[in-house]
C-alpha cells in the first residue's frame, strides 16, 4: 500500500513533525517544564546538560529547557500575531490591486515597492525604536515590514484568477466585485497564501529572535530566544554551550516552518502560483 | 535602451519620494511629545523646547514634511541629538565599513550559491544534490547572528586562526599598500573581514544556490537546449552557453532583490564581530533613540537598496532585450 501523498514528501513530513513539537513545547509549557523560568540553583551555575537538566543551566543556575520552552510561546505569539496580521493586510491589498487594475493597482502597487524598499530589519529595528519594545510593538514592527509579500503574491495570483472563466460567469450573473473577490477568488488564492505564511512564521521568528538579540525585543526577563543568546555571548569564551543552545533552538524552529512551507508549496499550490514566494524575504 | 533607462530613472523618483515619506512618518508615530520622550524624563523643560524647535515640532506636519525635503535635497540630514554632529558626515564616516563587509559578503554568496546551484542541477536526485540542497535549507534557517558566533567561537576562540572581532585596515587602502610592498597590510583587512563577510554570505548564497538549481532545472527543459544538443555541441558548451546564461537571469535579479537583506544582515553582523560599519552605529543611534539619526540611517540603507536595484535592472535589460522593449 502506498502512503498518501503527504507523507510521501520528506519536506512536510519532518517540517511538520519540527512545528507540532515546538507547538507543542509552547502550549503545554507549564507542564513540560520541570523548572520555573526564574527558578535560580546558583550552586549549579553553567551545568552540562544531565538527566535533571535536560539542556543544562545558564548563568545563573536557571533551567535552559524550561527557559527555552517558554521562550518558545513568546516567538511563537509574536510570530503567529505578525504572520497573521502582515497575511491579512498584504491579501486584502492584494486581492483588491490584481482584482480592480488600473489606477487602483498602481497607487497600491507603488506603496507596496515603497515598503518593499526598506531592508526589512532594519524598519523593524526603527519602529521598534519609536515605539518602544513590547509582544504588541514587536510585532506590528513585523507586519509593517512583511505585508507586502502577501500583497505581491495575492495580487499575481488575482490577476490570473479574475481571467478564468468561473470568475467571467459570476460576473455575467451580476455577482457585486466584493462577492467575486472573496468568494470566488480568495478560496483559490489561499494555497499560496498559505505557503507563504508558513515560511513567513520562520521569518518572523528569525526578526524577533534578532530583535531580541539587539536588545530591542521584549525587555529581560522575558526568556526570549534572542536575549538568551545575546547574554549567552557574554561567556562564549569559557561557557559557549548557552549560546549554542538559544540558537540552535531558533535554527531548528526556522528550520522547520521552511521544510513545512517547501513541503506545503509542492502540495498544495501545483499550478505555482506563488512562483518565486519561495525567495521571501529573510532578511 | 536609452528610453528604457530614462522610464527606469523616473520610476526611481516617486519610489525615493515615498521612502523619504516613511523615514518621515517615524517622527509621527512616537507616542506622545517626541522631544520629551526623545530626551527622557531627567530632561529639563528648556532642553525639550530646544530640541522641539530643532526637530520643528512646533510647525504642522505638512511644513515639516516639506521642510524635511528641502533640507535633504540640499544634503542635509539633520542634526544627530547625541553627537552634536551633521548625521551625513557622521553616515558617510561609517559607509564604507558597511559596504566592504556588504560586497564581500555579496562576492562569496554569489560564487558559492552559482557553485552549489549549477553541481547540484547537474546532478538531480543524487547524494551530491541531497546534500547541497540540505546545506541550502540550514543556510536559509540560520540566523546570521548565530552563525557568525559560531565560526567566532571556532576559528578564533578554539583555533586562533583569525581576530574574533574588529576591522583591519580598509580594504581599498590595503590593496594599495599590498601593491607599494606591504603584503602584511592586505593581510591584516582580509583576515579581519574573512569571518563577518563569511556568517553575512550563508543566507544569501542558500537562496542563490536553490534558485540557481531551479532555474537550471527548468531551462534543462526547454527546447533551445534540445536543439543545441541535436546540432552535436557538447555537454559543456551547453551547460554554459545556453543553460547558465538564460538561467542566470532570474538569480541575478534576485540577488538584487536580496541585497536589503544583506544590509540588514550587516547590522547584525556588525554587531557581533564588533564591524565598526552602519550597523554598529543603528544600534547605537536605537539605543539612544537619536531619531534624526535613525531617520538618517533607515534612509540612506533604504536609498543603497534602490539603487542597487536600479542597477540590476539595467544591466538585466541590457543582457535581456526582452525587458526593455516589452
Amino acid at each position: 500500500m502506498r502512503l498518501p501523498k503527504p507523507l510521501r514528501n520528506p519536506s512536510f513530513v519532518i517540517g511538520a513533525a519540527i512545528t507540532l513539537f515546538i507547538v507543542g513545547c509552547a502550549v503545554l509549557a507549564p507542564y513540560v517544564a520541570p523548572y520555573g523560568v526564574e527558578q535560580m540553583d546558583m550552586r549549579n551555575r553553567f551545568a552540562g546538560p544531565s538527566l535533571e537538566h535536560l539542556l543544562g543551566t545558564d548563568n545563573f543556575g536557571r533551567d535552559l529547557w524550561s527557559r527555552m520552552v517558554f521562550g518558545a510561546r513568546i516567538s511563537l505569539i509574536i510570530a503567529v500575531v505578525s504572520v497573521g496580521g502582515a497575511a491579512l493586510i498584504g491579501t486584502v491589498v492584494g486581492l483588491v490591486s490584481g482584482y480592480f487594475g488600473g489606477w487602483v493597482d498602481l497607487v497600491l502597487g507603488r506603496i507596496t515597492d515603497i515598503f518593499l524598499g526598506f531592508p526589512a530589519i532594519i524598519l523593524a529595528l526603527a519602529i521598534v525604536a519609536v515605539l518602544g519594545p513590547g509582544i504588541m510593538n514587536v510585532s506590528l514592527a513585523l507586519i509593517v515590514v512583511f505585508w507586502t509579500e502577501y500583497a505581491r503574491v495575492v495580487r499575481g495570483a488575482a490577476l490570473v484568477l479574475r481571467e478564468q472563466n468561473y470568475v467571467q460567469a459570476a460576473r455575467a450573473l451580476g455577482a457585486s466585485p466584493l462577492r467575486i473577490i472573496f468568494r470566488e477568488i480568495l478560496p483559490n488564492a489561499l494555497g499560496p497564501i498559505i505557503v507563504l505564511a508558513s515560511l513567513g512564521l520562520g521569518t518572523a521568528i528569525i526578526s524577533e529572535s534578532a530583535l531580541s538579540f539587539l536588545g530591542f525585543g521584549l525587555p529581560p526577563p522575558a526568556p526570549t530566544w534572542g536575549w538568551t543568546l545575546s547574554y549567552g555571548t557574554r561567556f562564549m569564551r569559557d561557557e559557549p554551550w548557552l549560546a549554542i543552545v538559544s540558537g540552535a533552538a531558533i535554527m531548528i524552529t526556522v528550520l522547520g516552518f521552511n521544510l513545512l512551507g517547501d513541503g506545503l508549496r509542492d502540495l498544495l499550490d501545483p499550478r505555482q502560483l506563488s512562483r518565486g514566494g519561495g525567495e521571501r524575504r529573510n532578511d | 535602451m536609452i528610453a528604457y533607462i530614462i522610464r527606469r530613472l523616473l520610476l526611481f523618483i516617486p519610489m525615493a519620494v515615498g521612502m523619504v515619506v516613511v523615514t518621515f512618518g517615524l517622527l509621527l508615530i512616537i507616542p506622545g511629545d517626541p522631544a520629551s520622550v526623545l530626551l527622557g524624563q531627567e530632561a529639563s523643560p528648556e532642553a525639550i523646547e530646544r530640541l522641539r524647535d530643532s526637530l520643528g515640532l512646533n510647525d504642522p506636519w505638512y511644513v515639516r514634511l516639506w521642510d524635511y525635503f528641502a533640507n535633504l535635497l540640499s544634503g542635509d540630514f539633520g542634526t544627530s541629538i547625541f553627537q552634536n554632529q551633521p548625521v551625513a558626515t557622521i553616515i558617510l564616516g561609517r559607509l564604507g565599513a558597511t559596504l566592504e563587509l556588504a560586497v564581500a559578503a555579496l562576492v562569496i554568496a554569489t560564487v558559492l550559491g552559482l557553485a552549489m546551484g549549477v553541481i547540484s542541477a547537474m546532478r538531480q536526485g543524487s547524494i551530491v544534490d541531497t546534500v547541497t540542497m540540505i546545506f541550502a535549507q540550514l543556510g536559509v534557517s540560520m540566523p546570521v547572528y548565530w552563525l557568525g558566533l559560531l565560526l567566532m567561537l571556532a576559528f578564533a576562540v578554539q583555533l586562533g586562526w583569525l581576530p574574533a572581532i574588529g576591522r583591519g585596515p580598509p580594504l581599498p587602502e590595503a590593496f594599495w599598500a599590498a601593491l607599494t610592498g606591504k603584503p602584511q597590510v592586505l593581510m591584516d583587512s582580509l583576515s579581519h573581514l574573512l569571518l563577518p563577510a563569511l556568517a553575512l554570505s550563508a543566507m544569501p548564497a542558500a537562496i542563490i544556490s536553490r534558485l540557481t538549481r531551479t532555474s537550471m532545472l527548468e531551462m534543462l527543459r526547454e527546447d533551445f537546449v534540445r536543439t543545441a544538443y541535436a546540432k552535436g555541441l557538447r555537454r559543456p558548451r551547453v551547460i554554459i552557453r545556453h543553460v547558465l546564461r538564460n538561467a542566470l537571469l532570474p538569480v541575478l535579479s534576485v540577488i538584487g532583490l536580496r541585497f536589503g537583506m544583506l544590509l540588514g544582515g550587516a547590522v547584525l553582523t556588525e554587531s557581533i564581530f564588533a564591524w565598526p560599519g552602519l550597523g554598529q552605529l543603528t544600534i547605537t543611534a536605537i539605543s539612544q533613540r537619536d531619531l534624526p539619526l535613525i531617520q538618517g540611517i533607515v534612509l540612506t540603507f533604504a536609498l543603497i537598496f534602490a539603487l542597487v536595484n536600479l542597477i540590476v535592472d539595467l544591466l538585466y535589460a541590457a543582457v535581456d532585450p526582452r525587458v526593455r522593449l516589452g
